[in-house]
């Protein structure tokens, strides 16, 4: 099972608003630059635990934050 | 010296503005949306600071629709330029700005047809008087939410329940309201929202924005600016989500960074604070100045219907007479003339002489108000 999971979201404001959204649900992310095989609609990604994937997008989902896609890393 | 030009631009800064433009300019430095690396997301960040504080000093719950633009007249463009086809129909007010009303009559030429709604000649207005103005082709009704001549604060939120009964967006000019007048673009029905970041935001010049109500369609509202913005890079075509859409181009990071520090003092202190405050300068103001033979006041001399400016006439005297004698005499920044809205003028009664502008700010002091009476004393009772 691949350790991480990217949230693909559509610019770099979007980004800073999902990790924001995840830090204060105390879940573990960073910022990465897109993966350029996955987009390359923005710069910057959402890296999760794989295992907190449900959980994120679903935080994220109630923060009204919209995801483009996410992709195992 | 006694700076009394807060309606132009404000001064002093609050503590932190400084410190996060320095930050900005030695530790991160980047280009926020464009590179994906530890300085870039900081700058992006610190950009996001400054749109999340914006956003709840308005009540709004996205960040994401607080739009960024170099100061309110670009904000007020966007809309102008973006919301009436030729042949549409709009109602502004008797107050407004050149900010307004420039682009309005540019929109004329286009062909679009413009009324203005009466206001007295202490600048205040009746909701109704919109109403009445409204055709089956208005497309858009935009409100000065107080005047920069005279301080008068139009009834903003009774405009909005006409807007929303009649179902046409409110677009209103915040310039001399965001931060020491409460906002609630909910409550009061206000679908577009022009602010600017270096009045009572009291930020850094070149900042200013935009910002929408959770109703309002933006996909209604084309942008007036294209260009790069970091996101969908491999589109040649600009993205239709808010903020990129209307934000082309690199923006004022290093002045956003400022602002979102001052708009973090604004929301500690409180925009209720800061308002009874600033009336209580006016009140203050008003009351000195009304003793003082040869001067007449101009606007509602009502703290509770004005915002922190009080202009007047001095009968006999050229206002930027005045002024140059408050400058040079008593160290007493001040502003004489026009104002850049001679509709405001007119309906004020003030054209074309114009006047002697005076607005305090969030730490004037009393002590400074009251220098300030002295000074005019003495100026017009012709110890020139």
């Amino acid at each position: 099972m691949n350790k991480y999971a990217v949230i693909l979201v559509h610019s770099t404001s979007h980004a800073i608003q999902a990790e924001r959204v995840l830090k204060r649900a105390n879940l573990l992310v960073k910022l990465i630059p897109t993966p350029r095989h996955l987009s390359s609609d923005c710069g910057s990604a959402i890296r999760i635990d794989a295992a907190d994937q449900e959980a994120s997008t679903a935080v994220l989902k109630q923060a009204g934050v919209p995801i483009q896609r996410v992709e195992p890393l | 010296m006694i700076y009394l030009d807060n309606a132009a631009t404000s001064w002093p800064k609050p503590d932190g503005v400084n410190e996060a433009i320095t930050r900005f300019l030695c530790d991160v430095g980047a280009n926020p949306g464009r590179s994906g690396h530890r300085l870039a997301n900081e700058a992006e960040r610190m950009r996001f600071d400054a749109r999340e504080a914006i956003a709840a000093l308005f009540g709004l719950s996205d960040p994401l629709r607080i739009v960024f633009t170099p100061n309110a007249t670009a904000a007020l463009n966007i809309v102008i330029q973006g919301l009436l086809p030729p042949g549409s129909h709009v109602v502004a007010t008797g107050m407004e700005h050149n900010a307004v009303m420039r682009p309005l009559r540019m929109m004329e030429q286009r062909g679009v047809s413009i009324s203005i709604a009466p206001c007295g000649c202490d600048g205040t207005m009746r909701a109704s008087s919109v109403d009445e103005l409204i055709r089956p082709d208005t497309r858009l009704i935009v409100a000065n939410h107080a005047s920069n001549v005279s301080g008068t604060l139009l009834p903003i939120r009774q405009v909005g329940d006409v807007a929303s009964a009649r179902g046409i967006p409110l677009l209103v000019d915040a310039a001399q309201t965001a931060g020491c007048v409460p906002i609630n673009l909910g409550a009061d029905n206000i679908d577009l929202l022009a602010f600017t970041g270096h009045k009572g935001l009291l930020g850094p010049t070149g900042t200013g924005g935009l910002a929408f109500r959770d109703e309002f369609d933006i996909g209604r509202l084309p942008p007036l600016i294209y260009g790069g913005t970091g996101s969908r890079s491999e589109h040649e075509v600009q993205p239709d989500f808010p903020p990129d859409k209307y934000e082309g181009g690199t923006s004022n990071i290093l002045g956003l960074a400022g602002l979102a520090a001052s708009v973090r003092y604004v929301l500690d202190r409180g925009v209720e604070a800061v308002r009874a405050y600033e009336a209580g300068l006016i009140g203050r103001l008003i009351d000195g100045l009304a003793r003082i033979p040869r001067i007449t006041i101009v606007g509602p001399c009502d703290p509770d219907r004005q915002t922190g400016i009080v202009s007047i006439v001095i009968d006999g005297m050229l206002c930027s007479e005045a002024a140059l004698a408050m400058d040079e005499r008593f160290d007493i920044m001040c502003r004489p003339g026009l104002h850049c809205a001679p509709l405001a003028h007119r309906s004020l009664g003030t054209l074309p002489d114009g006047t002697v502008r005076f607005a305090p700010g969030p730490f004037t002091t009393e002590g400074e108000i009251d220098q300030a009476i002295a000074a005019v004393a003495k100026i017009a009772g012709g110890d020139t």
